[in-house]
């Protein structure tokens, strides 16, 4: 860890459109790979019911929860209507060296 | 010598709710059959083109059947026309409201919304009280004092359900909860799971309703004529039957309290023009483990998963044969239900995990 900055995974451990689940330090995140090799990073739980967000589908810059299919925004962390109303925090994240780094603060 | 018959309490307001909370029935993790990932992602692909086709399809037969019961208004022949209508709106707009409802028919979100609203109005189902409630029946699928959406608690009321069948107690308590919605009211289980930020969208839908409702009743007094009504609002009764034929398959009998849809949902198999107007819901273990996979993917699912699930049942003389027989037992034995059998080939829920153990003790 430099910089408060963690090594996540492989940027190729995720498939383009695509997400993983990453826990750490007792806590759950959500890395997402968008077109254009994107990546972006949020809570792992759905904010509606504790789902695991990695379970889900990746549409565009969507992730819809496998449960409710609640839709989040994975750039902004945005609610897109009912039944998710709370948005997802949203983490920075790069990519270095192949690898995908977050930064949890 | 009579039977003691002790109802269970299935209120969301009742003391099962905070129960299941307690023994970890409420939002819980549930059994999921593991499928690939790179499979799982295909099965969930969204497309406009199913989705768009079966809708003009539905709209289409709609107008075609409507227009010719309207022709044929005032002589026999048009019966058969408003039987086909009938089942169009009050049961196709059931599976219609389902699948839009999850998000899931249409690639683009819009579509999805604009069905889901048609189909809300014609089943007569609040789009935003049901959304809410539906998302309940998943997170919560026939667990007692959470599920807002068990249709047969034990012991059955055998009235009722035949009444569901032309929508002869669901409609009118439909239609009464639509004007309290437009006086702006809400009950007590429908703030237990409506947020209250969703709450003003329910009154709102609730109003444009009551004026639909309204200048349909207008009409067939200008017109000195029930014709109106034929097409808006009755058929949602005499259109019924199919929707909850095809429903009461879904849980009806099997375990409740368990986490684990293989054991509390059914699949049948079903003819062709029934998967159409169900819009392929046969398939309700896999869309209850695997929500996010659109209907027209469900029998692939299905061919995915089958090996891991209790046998489809091949028909729904197959499905009733085991309905009729269980409802007339719980009338003297609620405690009674169907257990479904996991084949050989299933993986099993790890005990340890398992809260109905700890419901049990």
């Amino acid at each position: 860890m430099a910089d408060g900055w963690i090594d996540a995974c492989a940027a190729d451990d995720i498939d383009e459109e695509d997400v993983i689940r990453f826990d750490h330090t007792g806590r759950t995140f959500a890395i997402y790979r968008t077109e254009g090799d994107r990546y972006f990073a949020t809570d792992g739980l759905c904010t509606h019911e504790k789902v695991h967000l990695a379970d889900g589908f990746v549409m565009g810059t969507i992730i819809e929860c496998p449960k409710h299919n609640g839709r989040f925004d994975v750039r902004t962390g945005e609610a897109k209507g009912a039944p998710v109303c709370v948005n997802l925090a949203t983490y920075p994240v790069k990519v270095e060296a192949g690898r995908v780094l977050l930064q949890i603060g | 010598m009579g039977v003691d018959v002790h109802p269970r309490n299935y209120s969301l307001t009742g003391p099962l709710n905070a129960r299941a909370v307690e023994v970890g029935l409420a939002n819980a993790e549930w059994y999921r059959t593991s499928i690939p990932r790179k499979q799982m992602k295909e099965l969930m692909q969204r497309s406009d083109g199913r989705a768009t086709r079966d809708t003009l399809v539905w709209l289409g037969l709609l107008v075609l059947f409507g227009g010719l019961g309207v022709t044929f208004w005032g002589s026999w022949l048009c019966v058969p026309f408003f039987l086909a209508y009938g089942v169009l709106y009050g049961s196709s707009g059931d599976s219609r409201w389902h699948e839009c409802g999850h998000g899931t028919a249409f690639k683009t979100q819009w579509k999805n919304e604009a069905v889901y609203q048609i189909a809300c109005f014609m089943m007569v189902r609040n789009p935003a009280v049901w959304r809410w409630s539906h998302a309940r029946h998943h997170t919560d699928t026939i667990i007692v004092g959470r599920d807002p959406e068990i249709i047969a608690p034990r012991p059955p009321q055998l009235w009722k359900i035949a009444l569901a069948f032309f929508g002869l107690l669901d409609v009118p308590q439909a239609l009464g909860a639509m004007l309290r919605y437009a006086a702006g009211r809400l009950n007590d289980a429908e703030r237990d799971y409506i947020p209250a930020g969703e709450q003003h969208k329910v009154f709102s839908v609730a109003r444009i309703w009551v004026a639909i409702y309204a200048a349909t009743l207008l009409a067939c007094v200008l017109l000195h004529s029930i014709l109106p009504l034929m097409l808006i609002g009755l058929p949602r009764f005499y259109g019924a039957w199919h929707h909850i034929m095809t429903g009461l398959t879904q849980h009806i009998g099997l375990a409740e309290d368990v986490l684990d849809h293989r054991l509390n949902c059914r699949t049948v198999y079903i003819n062709p023009l029934s998967r159409f107007v169900y819009w392929n819901m046969n398939y309700h273990v896999e869309h209850h483990m695997f929500p996010m996979v659109p209907y027209h993917a469900l029998p692939r699912l299905h061919a995915a998963m089958k090996d891991d699930c209790p046998p489809p049942y091949p028909s729904f003389w197959a499905a009733y044969k085991e309905i009729v027989p269980t409802l007339l037992r719980q009338l003297r034995d609620p405690e009674y239900f169907v257990h479904r059998e996991l084949p050989p080939t299933a993986r099993r829920m790890p005990a340890s995990s398992s809260p109905q153990a700890a419901a049990a003790e």
